[in-house]
């Protein structure tokens, strides 16, 4: 490949490079930036006219001069060498090794910026993937083929919540794990060594193709790390047949990276100073999960990020639930309470719960039990903040009843071990076990005959449930 | 005779061209690759282009065609059942000649060219009569549920000089031919083409009349869409607004359903395409699928196609309104379609007025929905579009932008509420923002098909759903051991109207689609004991007897026990619950002899 080399740079400031008198280069070209001490910095077009053409540099354009800086165009886009010697590698933004071993050597290399799929070619996912968590498996059940972010803040643990799900996804009655590819933006030491030490520990690290950009990375990195990680994940997921868990951690350093380079190429910002094309971009990333016809693999995306100042209505929490098919979101408070994983499940949501869960997928009763539990603890919330205000004495036996099972649901069924892995179906009998705690007329979401089958006290209460209740 | 031409600069999707003699809103075909792209201004010999597809690699010095046209659309049989993307390619035919993803420079023709369709010409037609725009020149039946009128394309006007027989015809073939004024022979074919940025024209517009019917009993009872009206799901994520436009598209009594999927998930998609053959239009009892189409742009397409998408969906809509049928147009979601008018007014370094929207985002919208609408067609009488436009506000704040401008425009609002969403109060229609302009209108063809009572209780339904907001809030201050009685009977009823009417299931096989009738028996029984209940408050009957009636919870579930069809079942039902109150009146009333 002929690569096509200048001296000619007329500027340099924000991280962008002008280069004069460069005709027929092409938009998203690679280029190879090298400074007066011969030092390489990479780069991207990302415009390109027939008078000049514009290029991010990766490492930005600090000591770049413009009489000695040369740019070599090289005639191809950002591409990712693909072959299954990837499985157990770490990789940076670019592609390149992390791991100080040789680069991998394969003639298949894929652009990163894939086209999207075809509508008709997707089809609906459907396999109940069990974490072995409750608050995901019982109310907010992940499918194959689902991109299901966790939405966290500063402080709380959903990097051992994200790791967990790693160590303990997979279909109930099947062993066979998930390949997993990782990818890590802006994150500190202490956290990449988390995930790295989680992978060793757990014995899946000959499974994992991992993505790093550190905190102190050049920002930009940030942006193509999570394109290149989703291309290796669907060539381990089309062309392997791999079910492959992507893990994608923390998108709120993306999206600043992404304002970052947006401010510095001048683009009109919209809310909070990210560019208006955040929406379309992180789409770019999120609608390359899923499942496609004839196609053993699958995609499953977990991304991880953080809310700035806990504010789910920021842009980056908001524009990612707009796309992701719900969301599990964590809480300060349950968290200040001991309470592990924090899961806050009145917002929390799976969209494709739907079609997976229930006779033939998990248990007949499961999405009426859904239902059922996100209901009471709604009254049940509304009930303590009643009771913060005129004193639980005060209450009726019933909303009494209310605030007990509040606490019981957060207890036990909210929390549980870093290592405790429910079925299903344990994670049902407990749901049950909670709605036993309440008459069955309470129970308006479940149908009688689950109530027969399945509540503690059914048959006895059904008929005058409060009467014998003693006042309080 | 073709334009020729070369790409000056590559701005993402805006690429500058120097072609001469392009016009404004002309189709070009740029670079190797053959990417198609619409000019969207003019400056000397320099054109800038919005290009549909990514621009990756593209180099400046490519060469450029012009094709001396506009966005335009196929119209002819074969739309029905389709899905394509926004600018109107058909996904299946690429799924099969090119697999998984959609490559770039591919543009198969949108009708399929090779199937054959049974023409019958209209009977009374002549040769050497005079034909204009609109006239019916016969039919195809395009699926069972569906009669696909051919028409006389609202640009051609002059004599009829030949009609086909009846008979098998493909797209390509001459149906009829038409002299125009200047002595010019147009070639009518089952298809025609029609720029998308430009509203068919019709005879006038008529009033509309009758209320669209979707099933959903908080729309059609509470907050009723006119067929040929315009309405908005404003909602933040996560609250449903795709399930309430899924239930319209499924259940709605329209003759044809368009669904654009604007900038939103690919899964959402293959969920129609999945779900919908399988399922039965209650009316027709054919397949759903053969009356509904869908416009695909999910989120990661390419940002300019996301533009087009909706103008295509419109424009097929208006089509079909053309030849008499009522058709739903859902848009999902008309922010992602602002966004992406954003997009590109800010890489042409427009002026940004609110939030980065460039000054135009109210005066597109308006127009957009202004093509909603019911129109007399030519010789098919009447015809209509409803159009529902999903809004997904930033943060949930429908203060935004395009929820604002949205609102002015449209007459039905179905406001939905993370609240109520989080609570899992499905659909999560709040009934406090959400309001129709329409129930006067609405109420008229209520009280003449299925009840006069129907706007009476209907408002009554609302002022008891009012006052328990209002109890709610005092309840949350002090306990409800503050209020009295017939307030808390009150709280009792509407939870009561909450749970029995206004939740409804998608996912529950009955309770998924609730008949006029159905709608109307449900509120009314819950209201009739309601004020039952009321009248023994009075009489001192202890409001927790009541509340602890198991006939209550029955009466919740009333509506997923009685399909639409078994209403004489549901009625003996609440006549049981009825007599139940009955008894407890005359056992008090004996009591209270009996004390006194």
């Amino acid at each position: 490949m002929s690569a096509k080399e200048y001296r000619t740079v007329s500027s340099a400031q924000g991280g962008l490079l002008t280069v004069s008198q460069v005709p027929g280069i092409a938009f998203g070209d690679r280029v190879e930036v090298r400074d007066s001490q011969g030092r390489k910095r990479n780069g991207q077009v990302i415009r390109s006219s027939s008078i000049e053409v514009l290029i991010q540099v990766f490492e930005g354009t600090d000591h770049l001069d413009l009489e000695s800086t040369w740019v070599r165009f090289l005639d191809t886009p950002l591409e990712i060498s693909l072959s299954p010697e990837i499985l157990g590698r770490v990789f940076d933004g670019l592609g390149e090794p992390k791991d100080g071993r040789p680069p991998v050597v394969s003639r298949l290399h894929r652009g990163i910026n894939a086209n999207a799929f075809n509508p008709a070619a997707r089809t609906y996912p459907k396999e109940f993937i069990q974490t072995g968590i409750s608050t995901i498996d019982g109310l907010n059940s992940l499918v194959r083929g689902q991109k299901l972010p966790i939405f966290s803040a500063s402080g709380l643990p959903h990097n051992r919540l994200a790791a967990q799900i790693v160590r303990q996804a997979k279909l109930p009655d099947e062993e066979s794990h998930f390949s997993i590819v990782f990818a890590a933006m802006g994150v500190s030491y202490s956290d990449a060594r988390f995930f790295q030490e989680e992978f060793a520990s757990s014995g899946v690290l000959g499974n994992v193709v991992m993505f790093i950009n550190m905190a102190d990375d050049p920002p930009v990195e940030r942006l193509t790390l999570p394109r290149m990680a989703l291309t290796a994940a669907e060539y381990l997921a089309f062309d392997l047949d791999r079910h492959v868990l992507v893990v994608m951690t923390d998108m709120t350093h993306y999206a600043e990276a992404l304002r970052e380079v947006a401010t510095a190429k001048g683009d009109v910002p919209a809310r909070k100073g990210y560019p208006g094309y955040l929406y379309s971009d992180l789409t770019e990333i999120y609608e390359r999960s899923g499942r496609i016809k004839d196609r053993h693999g699958s995609i499953t995306l977990v991304p991880v990020l953080s809310m700035p100042s806990d504010d789910i209505t920021h842009p980056i929490p908001d524009l990612t639930g707009y796309i992701t098919e719900g969301q599990i979101v964590l809480s300060r408070e349950l968290h200040n309470q001991g309470v592990y994983p924090p899961v806050h499940i009145s917002p929390s949501l799976s969209r494709l719960m739907k079609d997976g869960i229930g006779k033939d997928f998990t248990r007949e009763d499961h999405p009426h039990v859904s239902n059922q539990l996100y209901a009471l603890y709604a009254r049940a919330l509304e009930t303590r903040n009643l009771a913060s205000i005129i004193g639980a004495d005060e209450l009726s036996a019933r909303d009494q009843r209310y605030l007990e099972f509040a606490d019981a649901f957060e207890k036990r069924f909210v929390a549980q071990g870093e290592d405790e892995d429910r079925s299903i179906v344990e994670t049902l009998n407990l749901a049950w076990e909670l709605l036993s705690l309440l008459p069955t007329t309470a129970l308006t979401r479940v149908t009688e005959t689950e109530m027969a089958k399945y509540h503690r006290h059914a048959g006895s209460e059904l008929q005058q449930p409060e009467q014998k209740e003693p006042l309080a | 005779m073709t334009k020729k031409g070369i790409i000056k600069d590559i701005n993402g999707p805006i690429v500058t061209i120097i072609l001469p003699g392009v016009a404004n809103g002309e189709q070009v075909k740029i670079g190797e690759l053959g990417l198609y792209g619409e000019v969207i201004s003019l400056q000397g010999s320099e054109a800038l282009v919005q290009i549909y597809e990514s621009t990756e690699m593209v180099r400046p010095g490519e060469p450029v065609e012009g094709l001396s046209h506009p966005l335009s659309v196929e119209l002819g049989p074969g739309l029905m059942g389709g899905i394509f993307d926004g600018v109107q390619r058909p996904l299946e035919k690429m799924f099969l000649q090119a697999g998984d993803q959609i490559p770039r420079g591919l543009s198969p023709d949108s009708l399929d060219r090779e199937s054959q369709w049974t023409f019958t010409p209209t009977e009374s037609l002549e040769p050497n009569t005079q034909v204009s725009g609109g006239i019916q020149l016969g039919s195809v039946q395009e699926t069972e549920s569906v009669l696909h009128r051919i028409l006389v394309p609202p640009d051609v006007s002059g004599e009829l000089i030949e009609i086909a027989p009846q008979g098998d015809y493909s797209l390509d073939q001459t149906i009829a031919q038409v002299k125009t004024a200047n002595g010019e022979i147009r070639r009518l074919k089952l298809f025609h083409r029609w720029p998308v940025r430009q509203p068919r024209p019709y005879q006038h517009r008529d009033h509309s009349s009758e209320p669209l019917i979707t099933g959903q009993r908080i729309l059609d009872t509470f907050f009723p869409l006119l067929k040929g009206g315009k309405g908005a799901v404003p909602g933040p994520f996560g609250a449903g607004k795709t399930m309430v436009q899924h239930q319209v598209a499924r259940w709605s009594n329209a003759d044809i359903v368009i669904y654009v999927g604007c900038g939103e998930r690919g899964n959402e998609l293959v969920d129609v395409l999945d779900s919908f053959p399988d399922l039965k239009d209650p009316y027709t009892g054919r397949s759903l699928m053969e009356r509904t189409l869908l416009v695909a742009n999910t989120s990661n397409m390419p940002v300019v196609a996301r533009e087009a998408s909706i103008y295509v969906g419109i424009t097929i809509a208006e089509y079909y309104r053309d030849q008499g049928h009522d058709v739903v147009m859902l848009a999902d979601s008309t922010s992602r379609w602002a966004e992406a008018l954003r997009e590109v007014s800010g890489r042409l370094g427009q002026m940004p007025v609110e939030e980065g929207y460039p000054a135009y985002l109210a005066s597109r919208l308006s127009a957009f929905y202004e093509r909603a609408g019911r129109v007399e067609t030519h010789d098919c009488g009447k015809g209509s579009v409803s159009l529902i436009g999903a809004v997904s506000p930033p943060g949930g704040d429908f203060s935004e932008p395009v929820t604002s401008h949205t609102k002015e425009i449209i007459q039905t609002f179905w406001a939905l509420s993370k609240e109520l969403a989080d609570a899992r109060h499905y659909p999560a229609i709040d009934w406090v923002d959400s309001f129709s302009a329409d129930v006067s209108t609405a109420a008229a063809w209520w009280h003449e098909q299925v009840d006069r009572n129907w706007e009476k209780r209907r408002g009554q339904a609302l002022s008891m759903l009012a006052r328990d907001a209002e109890l709610s809030r005092i309840v949350n201050l002090v306990g409800p051991e503050a209020l009295s009685s017939a307030q808390r009977w009150i709280l009792e009823g509407a939870a009561l109207i909450k749970e029995g009417v206004l939740q409804q299931s998608a996912l529950d096989p009955v309770d998924t689609f609730s008949s006029p009738e159905k709608q109307f028996l449900l509120l009314d029984t819950l209201l009739t004991i309601y004020d039952q209940g009321a009248d023994l408050i009075e009489l001192g009957v202890p409001v927790q007897e009541l509340s602890n009636l198991p006939i209550l919870a029955k009466l919740r579930r009333c509506k997923e026990v009685y399909d639409s069809d078994q209403l004489d079942q549901l009625r003996a039902f609440r006549e049981q619950a009825i007599k139940s109150f009955e008894s407890i009146r005359s056992e008090y009333a004996q009591r209270g002899e009996q004390t006194s």
